[in-house]
């Protein structure tokens, strides 16, 4: 079966591109809060502003001239990750995880010298990975030390969690894993392992590859069914807050576990994608309608918040995480 | 869901009623035709005036087609070497006066007239409607025995009829029938015409009538002579009658010319005079004929035909637009199809229009591949990313230069269009192309490409259809209605075409999962 009709869709509670940008994004996120999330500084001093656990920010290059001396500042940093603060998708990213004598590694083990670092800048610098080629600016925090949870789940680079946040509720939650076919990057169209996480456990419900449901880590055959986000109350409670930061009802927020510091804020979407819910198996229709009727303040802080969505959107776990239960159930 | 759609809808109901209803005004006040390559008959008819001039002061007067019913003048024009030539309008008659200081021996004038026929009868009689007061029967004398007869002849037909039209038909009856009545047959012969008899016969049961002289239109006849006929006054209207075959109202092609007022035809200072007709049909534009009758109207301000003709082809273009534009919304909101920049493909598919389809098709693959190409030489010189475009955009232009050089040379003169591609948007689009490929790859490449391509070719077919062309140049307000669809597209939250497909491992997983429980 190449297509699934329209009806079924709406059946399963599938939210469309449509009436995602019309009814969600349209309705409860105001233009002027955009800049918040699409540029990538102001999050991470607004985070920092909330207190809200995030990598620090150690350097940012605004100018092409400040590039040709940024040697020693690099040098001075053991891993770092450089981004653009304009960039979308994951562009522009470039991770470098320690020196080997004068020579940068990345992530993917491969070495590269300053050169290629202030080229990348001068990119980005000069729009290359910003939404539509305006100017940006370059900037650079720590690395994350990922928890050792995830290893032998996550090709290269880092696993992290999606959560869908609306109104300040969380909706739905995906953890990403970077395979051999997505190059490291934890983008789904690209390949990588898209699980869906049982909100109120933060196990494992379904996994998926390229759209379909997968079993077994595709690189490492770990299989993903045993999958359980550890602090999960206190990651859920951290997307939530972003909702009192920023003021927009439907964000993407992006979390990364870090070994010694806990859940940590990377990113923010004003215009998070769909893939979550074939991850989940499941639609966002449902839940964001039972959302949109609670009374405006009926739960005023996020840690309510949290605690009302782990009751309410609690699943069963499924037998195998390549078919989800929510086939189950239906 | 909170806010009412009402207004929108009413917006949208109020676009299309707007768009629509403008349309529709000017097809029926400017007759501008709804499908391209209408054409409309046009009569030209010559009107030919020969006579004696006698060495003297001459002058011709002669009366000329004045709001014929069903039909209307296109353009009038006379001919006639050494004469002074003027229209002379008085009560509402229009007479051509040729005049010479002198002139002699044999004289031709002629008065050429075309007439768009089919013109419907509402619209013609301006004329009448003009009349303040009905017009009064002249009082009608006759000499005996003539005047008993009259008597006579009228009774009859009187008794034996109740309306002004039914009078007419039965004194037609009657005079056709001269053999089996007396009466008819004295009176014709003593007024010689029977349309001036039943003129005369009409008028003396009070009935204002009048002789009207109509010419029969047929192709390519020379030499007609115009046919008496006779109109009476029902009371509202001047009615009709040929008073040869008792036929009533103005049959299609026939042109009345000469419709009361005074003689056809008046000559000072000549003698033996005539005037003969020839006619020919031709078939003219529908569109080039409304656009030349109204320039006046109000209507006509509204459209774009007034203008020079190079500021007409760039109103082409832009009128077309929204179509592209529409095609644009419904591929990325209802199919939901990729394209590199969001309406890149309106511009190449108007690049298309000027270099037709397939010539278009390959010379933009092939310089985008060019272009390809360079780029990934360009990304190593680590440029700025301004500098690299504005590198791009120069190359492009070089590419395209000689691209089409070569074109010629090999006798291929397509090639010299390619020129009509935008550069800036091309050179745009092979850097984005070119990122794309670095970071997702070359299927992105072709995906992103090939339904830029994709929508490109389908808004350029639909740009290409005769009827939108026409549509959109002579009726710009129905992007009104372009407009309207747009906006309803934009209310759309179902799912598009392709997450038909991107979600369709959910219906796969639904049935293994059945499958699964079902032992």
């Amino acid at each position: 079966m190449k297509w699934i009709s329209p009806w079924r869709l709406k059946k399963l509670g599938i939210l469309g591109m449509n009436a995602r940008n019309r009814d969600f994004i349209g309705r409860y996120n105001a233009r002027h809060l955009y800049p918040l999330v699409d540029n990538k500084l102001k999050t991470k001093l607004l985070t920092e502003e909330y207190g809200l656990a995030t990598p620090a920010l150690r350097l940012v290059v605004s100018e092409q001239h400040a590039i040709s001396h940024i040697e020693q500042q690099l040098y001075d940093l053991d891993g770092f990750a450089i981004k653009p603060a304009k960039g979308s998708g994951g562009k522009g990213i470039l991770v470098i995880t320690g020196r080997h004598g004068d020579k940068f590694v990345k992530s993917s083990g491969a070495e590269i010298g300053i050169e290629e670092i202030r080229r990348h800048m001068s990119n980005t610098l000069a729009g290359l990975y910003s939404l539509g080629g305006k100017p940006d600016v370059v900037i650079v925090e720590d690395l994350i030390e990922f928890d050792n949870i995830f290893d032998g789940y996550s090709h290269e680079g880092v696993p992290d969690i999606r959560v869908v946040v609306f109104k300040g509720y969380p909706v739905m939650a995906m953890l990403r894993l970077a395979t051999h076919a997505s190059d490291g990057k934890a983008n789904l169209h690209q390949g990588a392992v898209g699980v869906g996480l049982d909100i109120a456990t933060g196990r494992c419900l379904k996994a998926v590859q390229f759209g379909l449901g997968v079993t077994l880590h595709p690189d490492t055959k770990k299989p993903l069914n045993e999958i359980k986000v550890p602090d999960w109350r206190d990651m859920l409670v951290l997307a939530s807050r972003c909702y009192e930061m920023t003021g927009l009802g439907y964000i993407g927020t992006d979390i990364v576990l870090d070994k010694s510091r806990g859940p940590q804020l990377l990113e923010l979407n004003a215009r998070p994608g769909l893939s979550i819910q074939v991850a989940n198996g499941m639609g966002l229709v449902p839940r964001l309608r039972q959302l949109e009727k609670l009374k405006p303040r009926q739960h005023k802080t996020p840690e309510a918040r949290v605690d009302y969505v782990m009751k309410a959107f609690a699943e069963p776990l499924p037998d195998d995480p390549a078919i989800g239960v929510a086939a189950k159930t239906a | 869901m909170t806010q009412s759609r009402v207004p929108f809808y009413l917006i949208v109901a109020g676009l299309v009623i707007a768009g629509l209803a403008t349309a529709w005004a000017r097809h029926v006040e400017m007759e501008l035709p709804f499908f391209p390559g209408e054409r409309r008959p046009v009569w030209l008819v010559e009107a030919r005036v020969d006579f004696q001039a006698l060495n003297d002061e001459v002058l011709v007067s002669l009366d000329l087609p004045d709001n014929p019913p069903g039909f209307r003048i296109h353009t009038e024009h006379a001919t006639s070497p050494g004469y002074g030539f003027s229209i002379i309008e008085q009560d509402g008659d229009r007479r051509g006066e040729w005049s010479k200081r002198r002139a002699d021996g044999p004289q031709t004038l002629y008065y050429k007239v075309q007439l768009i026929g089919g013109v419907p009868e509402s619209k013609s009689g301006p004329a009448e409607t003009e009349e303040a007061s009905p017009p009064t029967a002249r009082s009608i004398f006759w000499e005996e025995p003539q005047e008993t007869a009259a008597s006579q002849l009228l009774a009859q037909a009187l008794s034996t009829s109740s309306t002004p039209e039914s009078l007419t038909r039965e004194l037609i009856k009657r005079l056709n029938r001269p053999s089996s009545d007396q009466n008819a047959s004295l009176l014709l012969e003593s007024v010689g015409s029977r349309s001036r008899l039943l003129e005369r016969l009409l008028n003396q049961a009070n009935i204002p009538a009048r002789q009207v002289m109509g010419l029969f239109l047929e192709d390519a006849r020379r030499r007609q002579t115009l046919t008496p006929m006779v109109e009476a006054y029902s009371g509202e209207e001047w009615v009709l009658f040929n008073p040869d075959t008792g036929e009533q109202g103005v049959p299609d092609h026939l042109l009345l010319w000469h419709r009361g007022g005074e003689s056809l035809i008046d000559v000072t200072g000549g003698s033996n005079s005539g005037v003969s007709f020839s006619m020919i049909r031709q078939s003219v534009p529908a569109e080039e004929l409304a656009v030349a009758q109204f320039t006046s109207s109000a209507f006509a301000l509204l459209g774009v035909q007034q203008l020079p003709i190079e500021e007409q082809s760039m109103f082409k273009m832009l009128f077309l637009l929204p179509l592209g534009a529409l095609v644009v919304v419904f591929m990325r909101i209802i199919v939901g199809l990729k394209t590199s920049g969001t309406f890149m493909p309106v511009l190449i598919s108007l690049a298309f229009l000027q270099t037709s389809l397939f010539p278009g098709l390959i010379s933009f693959i092939v310089v985008v591949s060019l272009g390809l190409m360079l780029r990934s030489y360009l990304s190593h010189l680590n440029l700025l990313l301004v500098a690299r475009i504005a590198t791009l955009v120069v190359l492009v232009i070089f590419l395209i230069s000689m691209l089409s050089l070569v074109g010629y040379q090999l006798g291929f003169s397509a090639g010299m269009t390619i020129t009509f591609f935008p550069m800036i948007i091309i050179a745009w689009t092979i850097e984005r192309m070119s990122i794309l490929w670095e970071e997702e790859g070359p299927r992105e490449v072709v995906i992103q490409g090939g339904g830029s391509l994709l929508v490109a070719v389908m808004a350029y077919l639909l740009m290409k259809l005769p009827l939108a062309n026409h549509l959109s140049f002579n009726f710009p307000e129905l992007n009104l209605v372009i407009l309207a669809l747009i906006m309803v597209m934009g209310q759309y939250t179902g799912y598009k075409l392709s997450e038909l497909r991107r979600f369709r491992a959910m219906a796969l997983e639904q049935e293994a999962a059945s499958e699964a429980n079902k032992p």
